[in-house]
């Protein structure tokens, strides 16, 4: 007989991952940039050196995706993320002389982080990452599919920044998840901001949650070639976007439309980038395969082009990468209008660029608004028109969606979170940064030009005056014991004690009291 | 009728379903008629005119709807907060299958639980003894501790408290036993507190079956062991042949940052005593850990000692979850940052009042405030109670204000509370410099 109250169980649980995490944001969210920055460093650095083992277990854990093409996302949200953010600073107030304000960074707080089947471990770097620049603590919710490889990669970045003088529990993860226990914490009020990367109900349970969150809504990507369009690049760009991670990404795309005056080069060029074109009786049985009763059948999920077309019958060459199957109307009754986590591509052939942009349109109609559209065009007029009329909030051009949208392939903010803004039900419009895991408090000055803003009126206390983890109590002790004496995890202490830190802080303020200098003769 | 969860807060009509109260007026008169007219009375005195009435995580609400922090904790038996949703549910569960129990048989809850608490005690621990409360408790040690030694003597500090009961009066102070004419008898030895040499002394006859000791004496004050004092008694009583008893009942169940204070001193007990906290404050419950060398009566004649409620295996249950919620890493780590937050508030605040708030002696949670007058803790817990804060003064040493926050304490609680807190500690300053208690 088993008397243990499950759910209690699972409060229990997630409340402890809270209290641990509101802690950790407490002291953390009193780091300066340089503190900030070492943490960072080591955080990304450990998860670029796990990104092939870890893409290895996010493959064998929930069967589906490519490892080769794991790896660049582990690369990508780990070394990249740093890179791209090197330089910039979420910790330290921002004097501006011309508006006569202050910003100073407060940082969100305890943020929990959902993340996804489909891009595992990337999303949790990411979101880990960017808590981290944004000192934030965050518990990481995985998708149960992926929970193991999850749990690993969380697990490693918190120790990599709990060495660098993180507090301990910086980053947490449900290493078990349960509905209760996400229940719990979604509507916990120690819980400061929900992120949600997932299906559409976990992003509208984020929504209802009575927290603020940023929940983004799903893709369905339709990408456009036009006339203009240098037909060879563009083929062999949707070929290896389509295929990439074998299409389990709502960056990639879903389905190609032509303009007519092209559409047979254009096909020409896919097979030989490696697609299939699927005669009418093909697309039918691949129909039939993904689509039983109007449903899209899970087993596909991220397989790849080979093994789905033999699934159908369909004979395709060992070189195929993607199969692209032709269809007429837009309607969301055609199944292969639909959202496709496999590397199928719809195939529709429009009159002209105008018929191109309503049936891309269409395609919106049916899932994806708010997320994002390619476009291959050379011609201006086009492009323009085109971002004018899809309700979409990032168009890649001349560029594979699925790294171009989440700024792998283009010069988007990188992130493994793509805001589908009030178009795709979410507040987030934009590619989710650290900037959005922190607000501001701002000073703003009178505009008169009698009123100055006083000396040092920005504070240089914004140097960890919580300080890091406390020193294990050792009160009435005479001897360390043989225990284990450390508080709960060993660190580093930076902060004023560092000589190089003492300089930096020196020249930072002498700097700033300059900026007020100048603000002061203005 | 209003169900107990929803009861009003007004000042009228107290209708709790199985008994009413027309006022808080009338209450207190019946609580002075019916119980005890003096403390009733004491508390009306004292400017504290508390009638518990909801309580729920570290809040405490008076019926009449004011909001206290409780830093209090009844020593303790609140660490996890009021009615902890998790033991209250275990509770629940336990409540459909388990009682009490027959104290005679052995018992499922009560085997488990005593596993459970060897395993997690000091190395070298070997059973457990059940009592109902800490005084119980302390009883069973004592005898338990006369048994494997035969010896009777029991040597105890100074302004010692380790409760109410039969031996357990006999090692305190005799503010509590003059009165019932029950003053300590000559097998009872009491040593200054820190004072090694006079321990050596006391020691050195041979008679003597145990010393007792709170890890940090709590109704004297939390006088923090000198470094070195723990140490030096327990190889002292290796020497004697004396066994070393361990008071935890309020330094244990990580209040210190350790499930036992005493492990942070490296000691190996030969008993522990716990109680208070053990079961969540929801089911009265105290344990006695002994180890094997202590543990001879229970092979010999396990009928020596009987307690009907001793053990009571819903208790068990709930104890069972409160070690489990104490031993968690992340409530450790929680005690290490809010004992240190809360340490640097309260020194903040004694850079402000440094002829006032004069000591704070802290391990982890276990926090003594001494102030500089003879009854200063007094002024001290009225201007808290008057600013939201339930904290109370030493029974033995009233300067000293017991300053016990909870486990589980959030940063924003913290803060809230080193507010109050010291606000409460300046107004008391400055009504006890009216009364002319503050030497300047």
């Amino acid at each position: 007989m088993n008397l243990i109250d499950d759910r209690a169980k699972e409060i229990s649980r997630a409340n402890s991952m809270l209290e641990v995490a509101s802690w950790a944001s407490y002291r953390y969210a009193t780091y300066n940039h340089s503190a900030v920055t070492r943490i960072v460093e080591a955080a990304a650095k450990r998860g670029e050196a796990l990104a092939r083992e870890l893409a290895e277990a996010a493959v064998e854990e929930t069967g589906f995706g490519v490892v080769e093409h794991k790896v660049i996302k582990n690369l990508g949200c780990s070394r990249e993320l740093l890179d791209r953010y090197t330089g910039f600073d979420f910790a330290t107030p921002v004097v501006d002389p011309h508006s006569k304000t202050v910003s100073i960074p407060k940082p969100a707080g305890v943020v929990l982080g959902i993340t996804p089947s489909t891009n595992p471990v990337a999303t949790v770097y990411a979101k880990a990452l960017m808590a981290l620049m944004a000192r934030c603590s965050i518990i990481i919710s995985p998708h149960p599919f992926a929970k193991k490889v999850c749990a690993r990669a969380a697990h490693e970045l918190n120790a990599a920044a709990v060495e660098a003088g993180a507090p301990d529990g910086v980053i947490q993860v449900v290493e078990e998840p349960s509905i209760p226990l996400i229940e719990h914490l979604m509507k916990s009020d120690k819980v400061d901001l929900i992120v949600a990367t997932g299906g559409s109900e976990v992003v509208r349970s984020a929504y209802s949650s009575s927290n603020p969150a940023y929940g983004v809504g799903p893709g369905n990507v339709p990408v456009v070639v036009d006339a203009s369009a240098n037909l060879k690049d563009a083929a062999r760009r949707i070929v290896d976007s389509k295929s990439f991670d074998n299409s389990i990404l709502c960056t990639n795309e879903s389905v190609l439309i032509v303009e007519r005056r092209v559409a047979e080069k254009l096909k020409a060029e896919l097979a030989r980038a490696g697609a299939h074109l699927c005669s009418e009786t093909e697309s039918e049985a691949l129909r039939d395969l993904l689509f039983p009763r109007g449903q899209f059948d899970t087993r596909f999920v991220g397989k790849d082009a080979r093994s789905i077309a033999k699934a159908a019958s369909i004979r395709v060459p060992p070189s195929v990468r993607i199969l692209a199957a032709e269809f007429g109307a837009v309607f969301p009754e055609e199944p292969l209008c639909h959202e496709k986590l496999c590397p199928v591509l719809g195939l529709v052939v429009a009159d002209d660029f105008d018929d191109a942009i309503a049936k891309a349109k269409a395609v919106l109609r049916v899932t994806g608004a708010g997320h994002s559209a390619a476009l291959h065009s050379s011609d201006g007029d086009n492009i323009a028109t085109f971002g004018a009329a899809l309700p979409v909030l990032r168009v890649s051009l001349n560029v594979g969606n699925s790294l171009g949208s989440s700024g792998f392939e283009t010069n988007l903010p990188p992130t493994m979170t793509i805001g589908t803004g009030f178009l795709g039900r979410s507040s987030l419009g934009e590619n989710l940064r650290p900037d959005h895991l922190v607000h501001y408090t701002t000073i703003a000055l009178n505009r008169d030009p009698a009123e100055v803003l006083p000396d040092r009126s920005h504070l240089d206390r914004n140097d960890m005056p919580n300080g890091p983890v406390p020193a294990y109590p050792l009160e009435g002790v005479a001897r360390p014991s043989g225990m284990d004496m450390r508080p709960s995890v060993a660190v580093p202490r930076p902060g004023a004690s560092d000589p190089g830190e003492v300089a930096l802080r020196a020249q930072i303020r002498q700097l700033v009291l300059e900026e007020l200098a100048e603000m002061m003769k203005g | 009728m209003t169900s107990i969860q929803d009861a009003s807060v007004g000042d009228e009509d107290l209708d709790f379903g199985y008994f009413r109260f027309a006022s808080k007026a009338e209450m207190l008169e019946k609580s002075k008629s019916y119980w005890n007219p003096d403390k009733t009375q004491f508390w009306s005195d004292s400017g504290i005119p508390l009638v518990v009435d909801r309580r729920e995580e570290y809040f405490l609400y008076d019926i009449t709807g004011k909001r206290l922090i409780d830093v209090h904790l009844n020593g303790g038996t609140y660490n996890l907060g009021h009615r902890n949703p998790e033991v209250v549910a275990a509770i629940k569960a336990a409540m459909t299958h388990f009682d009490i129990g027959n104290h005679h048989f052995p018992a499922l809850a009560r085997t488990a639980l005593a596993e459970q608490l060897v395993a997690t005690a000091t190395p070298g621990m070997s059973k457990v003894i059940y009592g109902s409360g800490g005084g119980e408790a302390i009883d069973i040690a004592l005898k338990t501790a006369r048994n494997a030694t035969k010896r009777s003597g029991i040597v105890s500090i100074v302004k010692a408290y380790h409760g109410h009961t039969g031996l357990a009066l006999q090692t305190g102070d005799d503010r509590f036993s003059r009165i019932f004419l029950s003053e300590r008898s000559d097998d009872f030895i009491q040593v200054p507190f820190n004072d090694i040499a006079a321990m050596e002394q006391a020691l050195a006859s041979g008679g003597v079956a145990a010393v007792i000791m709170e890890t940090i004496p709590a109704t004297y004050g939390f006088p923090l062991p000198e470094p070195g004092y723990l140490e030096a008694v327990k190889s002292l009583c290796d020497r004697h042949g004396t066994l070393y008893i361990a008071d935890e009942v309020q330094t244990g169940l990580m209040r210190t940052g350790e499930l036992w204070g005493i492990t942070k001193h490296g000691i190996d007990p030969d008993i522990i005593v716990t109680g208070k906290g053990l079961s969540g404050g929801m089911y009265p419950i105290s344990a006695v850990i002994v180890n094997e060398r202590s543990s001879g009566w229970l092979g010999q004649d396990g009928f020596a000692h009987m307690s009907t409620f001793g053990g009571a295996e819903v208790g068990c249950i709930a104890a069972m979850v409160t070690l489990d919620i104490c031993s968690r890493p992340s409530t450790r780590l929680a005690v290490h940052h809010a004992a240190d937050v809360i340490g640097h508030g309260l020194r903040r605040i004694q850079a402000s009042y440094p002829d006032w708030l004069t000591g704070i002696r802290q391990n982890g949670l276990v926090i003594g405030l001494e102030f500089n007058h003879p009854e200063g803790a007094k002024y001290v817990m009225k201007h808290l109670y008057a600013n939201g804060v339930w904290a109370i003064f030493s029974t033995l040493d009233p300067r000293v204000l017991q300053y016990k926050p909870g486990l589980l304490v959030s940063p924003a609680l913290v803060e809230e509370l080193l507010d109050r807190t010291a606000l409460a500690i300046g107004r008391s300053r400055d009504e006890a410099a009216r009364s002319k208690g503050v030497r300047s």
